[in-house]
């Protein structure tokens, strides 16, 4: 379970927010929305780990997440802005490498991983050669590969086809149902059936 | 192999790829060295007894110079393309696979200037004392400059254009081992005993193989803030 506390973020002389709360249980998805520049990557990042609040806690499990950090991103996928791809390595490379950097080692093939984000006949090339909306399948394929219980997805449907979005919309619906939870932000419309999307609203 | 080990293998085993397939932009700190002290003799004149003198202190210099070049590659990449990110998010100790990012950095550019270095030697008229001499001093001096610099980069990472801060940084931290190194040559070439010198270089190494890691983690955990 996460729960932000009255967190508050403010980015030189700018409030992004203040106050703000959220409660995800398993099996429960949050959408963030808000404009450009609203904060929505700075609240996705403070979520994380990788930055602060400038007040309030976020919570994992009733615990603070600075208690036991490595922990908590042991149970945590994260998909910023930026793929975290190496641009000189294959697909099938840059997945066998967050794959061994998995804490807990998983049952599930990179083969099948790659063949659900459909890049099964590219799997060899350097990923400097895919095209940007291949380059995010790259990342999004990640999630196929790991057990963690949290995700958090940054923009995930950016430069992704409509089948592309169909697909990850199902992944997403069956983490849902394996009681997982998913924060993410998208300005496209989500389509998930079952269970449900809390929004989180920010604005200037 | 426990998860840390499997992810440890899998970073040096990624670096080292990806410094193979940039073998040109990774050749570029030697052969920067190796012109550096070519360049030399044209400079101070072709006197064998003047070179063997000032020789070894080129070759520190150098290899400072061409260490500190090489510096900004170490997390830049990594930083501007998430893969940083998600090593941070890895739940692994960061301090650990510091290590083996500084470690991959120095097989890519400390290690080709230890190999070069004999060839320069010879080209400076050193003996083969000064010269054994000479190759153990980097061998103990470059892995601290590495690790010495891998914190000044990991608090630069998220400056755009960061070498002359870099620079100011790090310099001041590299003089001793300046010291030191070219200091233990110019005892041997006088028939001193160096074992101190040698000393004073392996107890900066294990100093800065110690604490430089938990540094460069902080200092990275910071930039990404």
């Amino acid at each position: 379970m996460l729960e932000a506390r009255a967190i508050s973020c403010v980015k030189g002389d700018r409030l992004l927010f203040d106050d703000l709360n959220l409660h995800l249980r398993p099996g429960e998805a949050c959408q963030v929305l808000g404009g450009n520049g609203t904060g929505k990557t700075t609240l996705l990042r403070i979520l994380c780990g990788l930055s602060l609040p400038d007040s309030g806690d976020v919570l994992w499990n009733g615990l603070p997440i600075g208690q036991d950090l490595g922990r908590f991103q042991c149970d945590l996928a994260y998909i910023g802005h930026t793929n975290g791809i190496k641009m000189d390595l294959t697909a099938r490379e840059n997945l066998a490498f967050s794959l061994a950097m998995q804490s807990a080692s998983a049952g599930p093939s990179i083969d099948d991983a790659i063949a659900k984000v459909g890049l099964s006949g590219s799997d060899n090339l350097l990923c400097r050669l895919l095209s940007a909306g291949q380059r995010r399948r790259v990342a999004i394929a990640r999630l196929y590969l790991t057990r963690a219980s949290l995700w958090v997805l940054d923009e995930p449907l950016g430069a992704i086809d409509a089948d592309g979005i169909q697909d990850i919309e199902s992944a997403l619906e069956e983490h849902l149902s394996r009681n997982g939870m998913v924060i993410l932000t998208t300005h496209q419309s989500l389509r998930l059936g079952q269970g449900s999307v809390c929004t989180v609203q920010l604005s200037n | 192999m426990s998860g840390l080990a499997t992810a440890l293998h899998a970073l040096i085993r990624r670096d080292v790829r990806l410094v193979v397939r940039h073998s040109s932009d990774v050749a570029h700190p030697v052969m920067f060295f190796i012109i550096v002290v070519a360049v030399f003799p044209f400079g101070v004149g072709p006197d064998p007894a003047l070179l063997s003198k000032i020789g070894p202190g080129i070759i520190w210099v150098g290899a400072l110079l061409a260490t500190l070049l090489s510096l900004d590659a170490l997390f830049r990449s990594d930083f501007e393309d998430g893969t940083l990110e998600q090593m941070v998010l890895s739940g692994h100790p960061l301090t650990v696979l510091v290590l083996g990012k500084v470690f991959v950095h120095w097989c890519a550019t400390g290690l080709p200037l230890l190999i070069a270095t004999p060839l320069l030697g010879l080209f400076l008229g050193m003996t083969t004392e000064v010269q054994l001499t000479l190759l153990a001093a980097l061998a103990l001096g470059t892995p601290t400059l590495s690790l010495i610099g891998s914190v000044g980069t990991a608090l630069t990472v998220g400056i755009r254009r960061s070498g002359l801060l870099l620079t100011l940084l790090v310099l001041p931290l590299y003089i001793p081992v300046l010291i030191f190194g070219a200091s233990v040559v110019l005892a041997a070439d006088a028939g001193l005993p160096t074992a101190g010198h040698f000393y004073f270089l392996g107890a900066m190494m294990v100093l800065a193989l110690a604490l430089a890691p938990l540094a460069t983690s902080a200092a990275l955990k910071i930039s990404l803030n």
